[in-house]
Parts: C-alpha cells; sequence; structure tokens
C-alpha cells in the first residue's frame, strides 16, 4: 500500500510539471497586466517554484507524514486546512450516496432474482441498466428543474452540519445523495441479482428446503447471507464511481465541497492543492478495497490472506 | 455451388446477432442512427450549430426550433445533432487507443513475462489506483483543456484495465504449441505477438473496446460539463449543460432536458450493445 502511494505521489508531482506554463503565469495573464520578468521570478521564489524539482519534491513528500501537504498556490493557505473545511461535507454526501445505493441495491436485486425472467424482472434490470447510462450530472439537474418548476424551492446553498439541524443538513444533501446513489446502485443491482440467482442454484439451498425449512429461513438464513458477499465487493470497489459522482454533482448543487475544490484547482493550476487531493482520493480508494478485503475474509471463512 | 462473399458472411452474421440479442440489436441500431446523424450533420440540421442569433435567444421549443434555442439564440436541435460528431469522435478514438495499447501492454507482458512482466503490471496498478475520471482530471491538469486532450484523458484511464484482461488471455496462449512452434521456427518476439497472439485475444480486446465506448461518452460529457473538456464554441453535449441547471432553469428548461437525453440514450446504446457482445463473444468474461 505504502509503496504504491509513494508511486502515485512521484507520478502526479512530476507529470504537474512536465509541461511549461504554471500557476504564476495564470495569475499575471488573469489580471491583463503588464508583469515584469523581475515580479514573475519573485512570485515563483515566494511558491518555491525557482528550486530545483527533486527539491520541491522532497520538500512535499516529507511534510506528509505530519499531514503538512504545503501551502496552496492560489490562496495561500495550507492545503490540509483547505481540505480539511470541506472534508465533513464530502464525507456525509459519499456515505449518504452508499446508504441510497445499499437501499437500492440490495431488495431490487433480490426481487429480481426470485421473479426471474418476469416483467418485474425485466423492470428492474432496465432501471439497473439506465442508473449506468445517465449521467448523474444531468440527474441532479433535472431534479433542481423540477423543484423549481413546480415547487419553486432550492435546496439550501449553505452547509448545516448534521448535528445542528438534522433537518436542514438533509435537505441539502439528500438530493445529491440519491443522484450520485441511483448510478452507484445500478452496478450492486445486478450484482445482488446475479449473486442470489447463482446462490439458489447450490445443493446447501435444495437441503434446507428438502428437510422442510420455512421458505423465509432458507431465504434469508441461507441464501441472503451468502448472496451478499460480492455485492459488498462490489460496492466497495465501485467507490471509483461515487468519486466521480461526487466531483460532477457537487459542481451542479453548489456544494463547496471536495469535488468542487478539485475542479477549481485544475482550473487555477494550483499543483499543490492537485497533487494532495489525487494522493488522498488515491489513498481512500485504496484503502476501501483493502477494507473490503478485510470484510470478506472476516464473513467468508474460506478466504484467507497470506 | 455459390460462392460466399465476405460481404454476405458479415451480413448474415449480423442477422444471426439481432435475431439472438433483440436488446443489443436495438443498441447497435440506435449507434448506426447516431453515426448517420453526426456523418451527414450538415445536410440534417436545419440551423448552422455555431451561429449566434441575438434576435432568437432562449426561445421555447416551436415549429422553426424544435428544441428550442440557447443563450445565443443557437439552434439546441442543430446544436445536439453536431454534438454527436464530438461524442462519437472522442469517444471511438479514445476506446480505440485505450484498448490497443491496452492490448499491446497486456500481450507484451504475458509474453515476455518475468521481470519486464513485473514491471509493466506495476505500473498498471499504479495507474488502476486512480478512480477513473481522477486520472482523466490530471491529465486535463497536465495538458489543458481541448478536444485532443481530453481524448488523451479519456484513454489513459482505459489503458490499464484492458491490460489487465488481455494479459490473462495472452497468459495461456504463450504455452500453446503454435506459438511454441512459431518460437522454434526462429521468430521474433514482434512477429509473434502481432501474428499468433493478437488474432487470439481479439474477443476480449472486443469486450473491452465495446465496453469503453458507453463509459468515454459519459467521462467527456462530464469533463465537458465541468468546463475541463471540449471548450466554447464547439457542439458537445456536456458543454450544453453546463450551466443550465441554475442560471437557465426557470426561463429555459429545455436547454437542461435535450442534450441530457441524448447522453443517456447513446450510453444506454452503447452498453446494451457491449453487453450483448460480451455475451456472444464470451459468456465466461464478467466485467461490472
Amino acid at each position: 500500500m505504502l509503496p504504491t502511494l509513494f508511486g502515485v505521489a512521484v507520478l502526479v508531482f512530476f507529470l504537474l510539471r512536465v509541461l511549461p506554463g504554471d500557476i504564476v503565469e495564470l495569475k499575471y495573464s488573469g489580471t491583463g497586466a503588464y508583469a515584469p520578468k523581475e515580479a514573475l521570478a519573485r512570485e515563483r521564489a515566494q511558491l518555491g517554484l525557482d528550486q530545483p524539482l527533486w527539491k520541491q519534491f522532497t520538500v512535499w513528500i516529507s511534510g506528509i507524514p505530519r499531514f503538512d501537504f504545503g501551502t496552496s498556490m492560489w490562496t495561500g493557505q495550507p492545503v490540509a486546512h483547505e481540505i480539511a473545511i470541506r472534508l465533513e461535507l464530502s464525507i456525509e454526501l459519499a456515505l449518504l450516496a452508499t446508504i441510497v445505493a445499499i437501499l437500492i441495491s440490495v431488495p431490487l436485486g433480490t426481487i429480481a432474482a426470485v421473479k426471474q425472467d418476469t416483467w418485474i424482472d425485466y423492470g428492474i434490470r432496465l432501471f439497473a441498466i439506465a442508473g449506468l447510462a445517465i449521467p448523474s450530472f444531468w440527474l441532479g439537474i433535472v431534479m433542481i428543474l423540477a423543484f423549481v418548476i413546480y415547487f419553486r424551492w432550492l435546496p439550501p446553498l449553505t452547509f448545516t452540519p448534521f448535528w445542528v439541524d438534522p433537518w436542514a443538513n438533509l435537505a441539502q444533501l439528500i438530493w445529491p445523495a440519491l443522484a450520485v446513489g441511483y448510478r452507484y446502485s445500478a452496478v450492486a443491482t445486478r450484482m445482488t441479482r446475479s449473486a442470489v440467482l447463482e446462490v439458489l442454484r447450490e445443493d446447501y439451498i435444495r437441503t434446507a428446503r428438502a428437510k422442510g425449512l420455512w421458505e423465509r429461513a432458507v431465504f434469508i438464513r441461507h441464501a441472503l447471507k451468502n448472496a451478499l458477499l460480492p455485492v459488498i465487493t462490489v460496492i466497495g470497489l465501485e467507490f471509483a464511481f461515487l468519486v466521480g459522482g461526487l466531483v460532477v454533482t457537487e459542481q451542479v448543487f453548489n456544494l463547496n465541497g471536495i469535488g468542487k475544490l478539485f475542479v477549481e484547482a485544475i482550473s487555477q493550476r494550483d499543483y499543490t492543492m492537485v497533487q494532495s487531493l489525487v494522493l488522498l482520493t488515491a489513498f481512500v480508494f485504496i484503502f476501501v478495497n483493502f477494507v473490503v478485503d478485510l470484510i470478506n475474509a472476516f464473513l467468508d471463512p474460506r478466504i484467507r490472506y497470506g | 455451388m455459390v460462392e460466399t462473399t465476405a460481404w454476405q458472411r458479415y451480413s448474415r452474421a449480423a442477422l444471426r446477432f439481432a435475431r439472438r440479442r433483440p436488446l443489443g440489436a436495438v443498441g447497435a441500431a440506435v449507434i448506426i442512427i447516431m453515426i448517420l446523424a453526426a456523418v451527414f450533420a450538415g445536410v440534417i440540421a436545419p440551423f448552422d450549430p455555431l451561429i449566434n442569433d441575438y434576435g432568437a435567444m432562449l426561445q421555447a421549443p416551436s415549429a422553426g426550433h424544435w428544441f428550442g434555442t440557447d443563450a445565443f439564440g443557437r439552434d439546441v436541435l442543430s446544436r445536439i445533432i453536431y454534438g454527436s460528431r464530438t461524442a462519437l469522435w472522442v469517444g471511438f478514438f479514445s476506446s480505440f487507443l485505450g484498448a490497443t495499447l491496452g492490448a499491446v501492454i497486456g500481450m507484451s507482458s504475458a509474453y515476455f513475462g518475468g521481470k519486464i512482466d513485473l514491471l509493466l503490471q506495476r505500473c498498471m496498478d499504479l495507474l488502476l489506483s486512480f478512480p477513473l475520471i481522477v486520472l482523466a482530471l490530471v491529465v486535463v491538469a497536465v495538458l489543458g483543456t481541448g478536444t485532443l486532450n481530453v481524448i488523451l484523458a479519456i484513454t489513459l484511464p482505459m489503458v490499464p484495465r484492458c491490460a489487465l484482461v488481455v494479459r490473462s488471455s495472452a497468459l495461456t496462449l504463450r504455452e500453446m504449441p503454435f506459438v511454441e512452434a512459431a518460437r522454434a521456427l526462429g521468430f521474433g518476439p514482434l512477429h509473434i505477438i502481432l501474428r499468433h497472439m493478437a488474432p487470439n485475444v481479439m474477443a476480449p480486446y472486443l469486450i473491452m473496446l465495446t465496453a469503453f465506448l458507453g463509459q468515454a461518452i459519459l467521462l467527456e460529457a462530464s469533463l465537458s460539463f465541468l468546463g475541463l473538456g471540449v471548450s466554447e464554441p464547439q457542439a458537445a453535449w456536456g458543454l450544453m449543460l453546463r450551466g443550465a441547471a441554475v442560471d437557465f432553469a426557470e426561463r429555459a428548461p429545455w436547454m437542461a432536458i435535450y442534450p441530457g437525453v441524448a447522453i443517456s440514450l447513446s450510453v444506454f446504446a452503447f452498453n446494451l450493445f457491449g453487453d450483448s457482445l460480451r455475451d456472444a463473444l464470451d459468456p465466461k468474461l464478467r466485467l461490472s
């Protein structure tokens, strides 16, 4: 895990600096004023951009164990601070979207499997395939349109922490969570359906039925419990969708979260911010996969990691 | 005996595919309509997609402008038709590039084995530790916006995913007698990879390629929507949605509806076609 993260850090750091043109030029060209060469050089020196690359890299990487990600080249604030003030919103949105995805996918996938090849099954499958095709940002736009046109209402724009006012908090975040969660659930629904179908054909299900167990007990205790393993895996793996969903839906709903920060940092060529955010995403991504592996090993004694 | 031409064989195979997998055929039909719309955009589009008409700003759908007009008075329908050019161009080009590069890396990785395999696999693992869109955004951050850069940005995350799949099916090929025979005859790695391995990994290659198409179109729309993709005034679906929700929600909802329908419909079609193709070519390979 650590070597991979180090590789990510090296890759992103040097990739961002391969091409000429940096934030200083962008800042000055934005103002339209004439910028003397000395002013540009002074600004670069202030940001540490005049140092050799390897030195810039060691300064940045050695701060990370102390949670010091450097200072944002655009705002001059510490990167860690800029991220921290936006983290709560994004984490809550991610959790809500995951909950939405699970609440949609597990029941729907199970029903589709039980009613295989009926119109219910086809309907659910269509719903899932559509979820993969409809961009979550467009779903968000359509939601906002519906609110404005039919209810003359918009979700609140300022973030209220959950423990301060749960209702105001949910009124803001539940909509983007639904928009992201629908797409997120699409893959999980298909996975649940095929997993349940597979399990229902197993011998132990036939045995359970043969010994006269209640159909509901067979289903919940024997079938569902085993079918949920791959579903958990897929929910972890599709975490990547979630990240992408956050980046675009935060833009649609004008939420001041990590995704919005990322997009802004890229358009401003704020290297320190971009590389830190990429490293953070890669870390979360790898970490989630690791946790999924652990959960799987815990739930299924047949899986053992050496 | 009547000789069958290649054309007849292909059309017969296509018919069989359509009969067995009606959903895939529906997807293929939508794709063909899209391609036709993109090729003949100049003939079927009622207006020029780039010309501003300040006398016709934000007009509701009417007989003249079926899908209404946008804030610059440009016809939304015409921009959607021209937008299919952008979507297909970016989609096909980046999927082809990503899948091909991935296949080459996957095959060489499997053929050479040992240290080269290990090194290539580490590189692919590194690229896989980014979510799709994050890697694309990094590339845009490096190269800047514009159609060509967007294509490269979408290509890069596709490469390791294809390399992984192709490598695993190429690994079994390496031990095949015909590969060993070719090696015994003294052919070099390039010849063996291109002439003996490549034809045998066509199925996973095509499956990955078609699976990428929908994702590439979706990714292009997302990037353009964020303002980090194709730039104005070029007609692109994601770009048309940019700002449509908040700024014009009440005055011009049609601006936000139709381009989204176009994106969803095309991605839907590509996914249906890709799924059916996967089932037809290799029922065992499951990609979620």
